[in-house]
């Protein structure tokens, strides 16, 4: 009987030979990202407690990303003090203004993730990572506290769901419909607890980014991480990056699985998610006439520069429509660099567009784009809860960059398939 | 352990209605619990009682892995909360803080706000004592428990490490 990739790499870093779902385990960790948001309450605790080294200054980066450039006093004091506890723990990957990123987008870009690792963060989204074929999941700040300091950190060895996506994706329709038609199928607790794998002809066909946004919503089916057996295209991505060593795992053909579910992905249209969850997927075909406020392209589901590139398509010589604002938020600053030699930030200022510096922003509410009370904004972002990008009274619609750009354009949810020749 | 019970009998209430992320640039308990459930229930911060429960439907906690959502709870008052089922992360953050987290089938259903629970952790049942009914809930693991009885995560290691 043949094992999945998370549980080998997670038996290998308990010191197993195998593992089986369900047993309870002290994991190594290999990498540690602290960003501004949940780290200064884990300070706290080791502080409190004396614990006054972490295990590995070598093991952890430190990117200050939701609320910067600081929005606010009390944001600034928080930057402040992670930036001081950095340099006092001879932390010296540290990402500042400048240099900064969404911490999703700029971790795999600046060569930290390789196959194999066991990653934790504690944010929702570090399932992001799995699509380098890593066990990386999600924590709060207590367990962040715990890993800083030991190095280790409890699991549950989750099952695995094994998604077989086959087909090719039509033109117009990209990563991030599938997974928003994943979620819809199986429901945002579809995946609860589990390791959701993917695989099959669709993943071989994607590029690392467009697999970075499936893995990136691993989280909004429940899942405890998203993962993907690494292949030459993630080799060549890593090796691009970084000349550290890595060790290649994959799932064993014999794996056993919880559950196997299989999707073909030809027929799939643009889909929408409706408010207020990210499983409230519709076709573009049955959405009717919505009308937008606010187009958001940007964070880490979205706001690679593959994404901007088909954005710009689309929007190269269009101008965004009267009583509607667009806002393009390149996720990392090595991506707006590239995004601006390539002539793609003129494009949408051209258009009308505002393009701001990195930052996670609006995507949770924070700033730089903030939604009043009764506002509709279609968003490249992964959730669309009640409040999440302002007023508990405005509306968040998902969907593709392309999607984005389309209703930017006309003003309304449109689909982005007749702009594409 | 006794306490009276806020019933949101609603799937899938998720970190940004627990504690919105505008404020997030707070890490404070106290600051956190004035805007507790605030868009959920504006009024749940008026109501809330020490010692108090929240009663919920599946999937609760779900989104964001904000540990800021235990606190704000736990800051207002709140002393557990049983749900129908819990997403993962706030899950573990309730044990990591040795805050009570109870799992106890369609419990949302069976409960309404103002009835007064007892829960009995040893033998996983939760009565209530209003109408006299008793429910049962998935026992908390072994290894979760000793986290829990140390009073979080961090007491546990630094008791591991003596
Ligand atoms: S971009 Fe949005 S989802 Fe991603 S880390 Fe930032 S706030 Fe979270």
């Amino acid at each position: 009987m043949g094992s999945t990739i998370t549980e080998k790499i997670l038996a290998g870093h308990c010191g197993k030979e195998s593992i089986k779902p369900g047993s309870l385990i002290n994991a190594d960790i290999d990498l540690i990202m602290c960003h501004d948001i949940t780290t200064t309450p884990a300070i706290d605790m080791l502080a409190a407690n004396g614990m006054n080294k972490v295990f590995d200054p070598e093991k952890i980066v430190v990117m200050p990303d939701h609320f910067v450039p600081n929005k606010d006093i009390k944001s600034a004091e928080l930057v402040k003090k992670i930036r001081l506890w950095a340099k006092e723990q001879g932390i010296t990957k540290f990402y500042d203004i400048g240099n900064h990123g969404v911490c999703h987008a700029l971790l795999p870009e600046q060569g930290y993730v390789k196959p194999g690792m066991t990653i934790i963060c504690g944010d929702s989204h570090t399932c992001t990572h799995g699509a380098l074929g890593a066990f990386s999941t999600g924590i709060g700040s207590t367990d962040l506290a715990a890993a800083l300091y030991t190095g280790q950190l409890w699991f549950k060895v989750p099952e695995t769901i094994l998604i077989k996506l086959d087909g090719r994706l039509q033109k117009g329709t990209y990563s991030k419909d599938v997974i928003l038609d994943i979620i819809s199928k199986i429901g945002v607790d579809g995946a609860l607890y589990k390791a959701m794998e993917f695989t099959g002809e669709l993943i071989d066909d994607l590029s690392v980014e467009s697999r970075m946004t499936i893995c990136n919503m691993a989280i909004e089916a429940g899942g405890k991480s998203g993962i993907i057996s690494p292949d030459q295209k993630t080799i060549d991505y890593v090796k691009e990056r970084t000349d550290e060593e890595f060790e290649i795992i994959k799932s064993d053909d014999d794996a056993v699985y919880e559950r196997i579910i299989e999707i073909d992905v030809s027929n799939l249209e643009p889909i929408i998610a409706f408010p207020h969850l990210p499983g409230n997927g519709k076709p573009i075909s049955k959405v009717g006439n919505i009308k937008i406020d606010q187009a958001y392209l940007g964070s880490c589901t979205n706001g690679r520069i593959e994404d901007l590139r088909v954005a710009a398509s689309i929007m190269n010589g269009k101008k965004v429509a009267d009583g509607t604002r667009m806002i393009v938020v390149p996720a990392t600053t090595e991506i707006w660099k590239q995004a601006n030699k390539e002539g793609l930030l003129d494009i949408f200022m051209e258009a009308g567009a505002a393009v701001s510096t990195p930052t996670c922003g609006a995507c949770l509410g924070g700033h730089m784009g903030v939604l009043a009370a009764g506002e509709r904004c279609i968003s490249s972002t992964n959730r669309n809860f009640v409040g999440r990008m302002g007023s508990p009274e405005s509306e968040v619609y998902l969907s593709s960059p392309a999607t984005v750009a389309s209703s930017a354009i006309e003003g309304k949810i449109a689909d982005p398939r007749k702009y594409l020749i | 352990m006794k306490g009276y019970a806020h019933v949101y009998d609603r799937k899938h209430i998720n970190t940004d209605e627990i504690i919105p992320a505008r404020y997030l640039n707070m890490d404070k308990e106290a600051d956190l619990a004035k805007h507790a459930m605030e868009d959920l229930d504006g009024d749940f911060i008026n109501k809330v009682k020490q010692g108090d429960f929240i009663v919920a439907g599946e999937d609760f906690g779900c989104g964001s892995s904000r540990e800021h959502a235990v606190w704000a709870l736990r800051g207002s008052g709140i002393k557990a909360v049983i749900a129908d089922t819990f997403a993962r992360i706030f899950y573990r953050n309730c044990i990591n803080n040795g805050f009570l987290a109870i799992e106890s089938k369609d419990i949302s259903k069976k409960v309404r706000t103002g009835d007064e629970l007892e829960i009995a952790l040893e033998s996983g049942t939760l009565k209530n004592l209003t109408n006299g009914e008793e429910y049962t809930f998935l026992p908390i693991p072994a290894f979760a428990r000793k986290i829990i009885l140390a009073g979080g995560l961090i007491n546990y290691i630094k008791n591991e490490a003596k």
